[in-house]
């Protein structure tokens, strides 16, 4: 049984009176361990997948299986309970709270399930050393690079111990050499197990995925392992 | 679900990221709260005050005055004003010995004669009211004489020119000299002090003790007056003071018309003026409460404000699991927060402005406007912040995140 199953998934946005169709009758698997890169040209519907995948959003038609549970007619309060629970995310303009300092921006996802602050805490300071912050904790947002922020915003995706990882161009607001350092991360935390589903534009970054997926006009055009 | 404490610390993260904001915002309320506060204790305390003025006088007190006042129970508006060009009823000394011998009911009866006066001793002059008033003055006003005596009666048919000083008139006049006995000057004739009463206190830099008492006939005389003005009267006790009202209506009504004067006891002009100061007070109070109104709407617009400044932070929350309803609190939270602080300050400086004016008038701070204040305040940061946190609930978290 794959983690994670769409099976003849469309979903249609109403602009302006317009219908438009960002993904057209499409089947997508993922299965636990795995690292899947999902590339395309901007409006190709990469994005709606992922959005699809992770809960955010619900299918217009079709079914999705997450975890062995039909999530596609759930209301918003209870995705909201998966995502707090079983999915992490990682933005590509990272999204921190910058009032915030990292460990409380961390620990933040504990907070919608109901955790002590200390426990939360303590999460969030072993989320943080897991992506080499552990000298950072106490830093604003502003006070850390680029590259810093965005391994606060994965130490945030895993404090929850999630069963997948969904990074939305996770490296598209970063130099090369930073992009480098994430991409390494994601590596050694899927060589760890943990599932992870990336959208990218970038050939490059695609290449660090066991498999790449290419969305073209609402429509999977490839699915194969990298070589 | 979230810990309540857990939501007011975020709510409390969230404005200390504004301090200036934060503090503007709460200012509405704060000015709110504690004018609320304020007025309602300059009202109560004036309420109080006027009350308790009234009652020293006791409740079996009955005036009788030229005029349709018609007060209270008495029943009518308000009708002319005493002196307001109608032809005033005629009170003669007539009236007075037929009130007296014709009323069962009455343990005092005295006229009263308002009038100014210039008094001179030596080279000192100060002008001041001078009442004219009956030998039973002390009784019936419950002061005392604290150094010589109240006139007698026979004084007081004699129309003698003797006259009785408040203590602040005697010391305008006299310093620390003893009054008692001295010749003081008003109006070219030639009066001896015989008397000062107790200290009354005062309202409002109005002093109940810079007053001068004579016999009332020798202020008419005074004053050349041909009728009196008005009759003060005591019920034999509080029980009777219905039926000595209707003693004295029954005996007037055979000289006057029932639109010639009015017959008012304590009660009634408590009641009358009470329920003045209460409408007076609701609606200074009522005034007050816009300004809370006001506060209200600058919470909900700088509410509107954080929600799409903070739209990102909004999508991120319930990207990473944040149910909408925990949105929904802990912007009301914040709004919340707003109003109850302010409440809180308000509160203080209501309470301590109170305090200080109490120095120049009499204020009674309620503990009823207290509650009432921030209750309301309260109330309104939960109404305003409710629709700014349902439009933070609402959003997409995937439009939310991608807001610039």
């Amino acid at each position: 049984m794959p983690l994670l199953k769409l099976v003849n998934v469309s979903k249609v946005y109403q602009m302006d009176g317009v219908s438009v169709t960002a993904l057209d009758r499409d089947d997508f698997e993922v299965e636990s361990g795995e690292f899947v890169a999902i590339m395309g040209p901007s409006g190709s519907g990469k994005s709606t997948l992922m959005h699809l995948a992770g809960c955010l959003d619900t299918p217009s038609s079709g079914k999705i299986i997450f975890n062995n549970r039909n999530v596609s007619n759930l209301n918003e309060t209870e995705l909201a309970n998966i995502r707090s629970r079983e999915i992490g995310f990682v933005f590509q303009s990272f999204n921190l709270i910058p009032r915030m300092t990292a460990v409380d921006n961390v620990s933040l996802p504990l907070i919608y399930v109901g955790m002590k602050m200390k426990i939360r805490k303590e999460k969030a300071l072993a989320a943080l050393e897991r992506v080499g912050l552990k000298d950072r904790i106490n830093h604003f947002p502003n006070q850390l690079s680029g590259g810093e922020q965005q391994r606060v915003a994965i130490a945030r995706a895993l404090v929850n111990n999630p069963r997948v990882i969904m990074a939305d161009e996770p490296t598209g607001n970063l130099d090369t050499k930073s992009g480098q350092e994430i991409m390494a991360i994601f590596t050694s935390l899927n060589q760890k197990g943990i599932t992870i589903v990336m959208v990218t534009h970038e050939g490059e970054i695609a290449a660090f995925a066991k498999r790449i997926v290419r969305v073209r006009d609402g429509k999977i055009i490839s699915d194969s392992p990298t070589t | 679900m979230i810990e309540l404490s857990e939501t007011i610390k975020i709510a409390f993260s969230a404005l200390k990221a504004n301090k200036t904001r934060s503090f503007l915002t709460m200012l509405g309320i704060v000015i709110g709260v504690s004018s609320v506060i304020l007025l309602l204790s300059i009202g109560t305390g004036l309420k109080n005050y006027i009350t308790k003025q009234l009652s020293e006088l006791g409740s079996n007190t009955v005036f009788v005055m030229p005029g349709n006042i018609g007060l209270g129970s008495d029943g009518g508006n308000t009708g002319s004003t005493p002196g307001a060009g109608a032809a005033l009823p005629k009170f003669t000394e007539r009236h007075l010995s037929k009130l007296k011998s014709k009323a069962k009911t009455i343990k005092y009866i005295m006229p009263y004669i308002e009038s100014n006066a210039s008094l001179k001793y030596q080279s000192k002059t100060h002008i001041t009211q001078l009442s004219g008033v009956g030998s039973e003055y002390p009784e019936i006003r419950n002061q005392n004489v604290i150094e010589g005596s109240f006139f007698t009666p026979s004084q007081e048919r004699s129309s003698k020119r003797v006259v009785i000083l408040g203590t602040k008139a005697a010391e305008e006049l006299f310093g620390n000299q003893d009054p008692i006995g001295k010749k003081i000057t008003i109006s070219d004739q030639r009066y001896t002090v015989i008397g000062v009463l107790e200290e009354k206190g005062g309202f409002a830099g109005v002093s109940y003790d810079d007053l001068a008492f004579a016999p009332w006939t020798t202020v008419m005389d005074l004053n050349e007056l041909e009728y009196i003005q008005s009759f003060w009267i005591v019920s034999e006790s509080a029980e009777t003071v219905s039926e000595t009202k209707q003693e004295i209506e029954d005996i007037l009504l055979e000289d006057f018309e029932k639109e010639d004067f009015s017959v008012l006891d304590t009660k009634s002009l408590l009641d009358t003026i009470s329920s003045i100061l209460s409408v007076l007070t609701a609606a200074l109070g009522g005034i007050a409460a816009i300004s809370l109104l006001v506060g209200g709407i600058g919470i909900m617009n700088i509410m509107l404000v954080s929600v799409t400044e903070r739209t990102r932070e909004i999508g991120l929350r319930k990207a990473v699991g944040a149910p909408p309803r925990a949105i929904l609190i802990q912007f009301i939270a914040e709004a919340v927060i707003f109003s109850v602080c302010g409440g809180l300050i308000g509160i203080i400086i209501g309470v301590l402005g109170s305090l200080a004016i109490n120095y120049f008038i009499q204020t009674t701070i309620a503990p009823w406007a207290i509650i009432l204040s921030f209750g309301v305040s309260s109330l309104v940061g939960i109404i305003f912040g409710v629709a700014p946190a349902a439009k933070a609930a609402r959003l997409d978290p995937i439009t939310a995140l991608r807001y610039e």
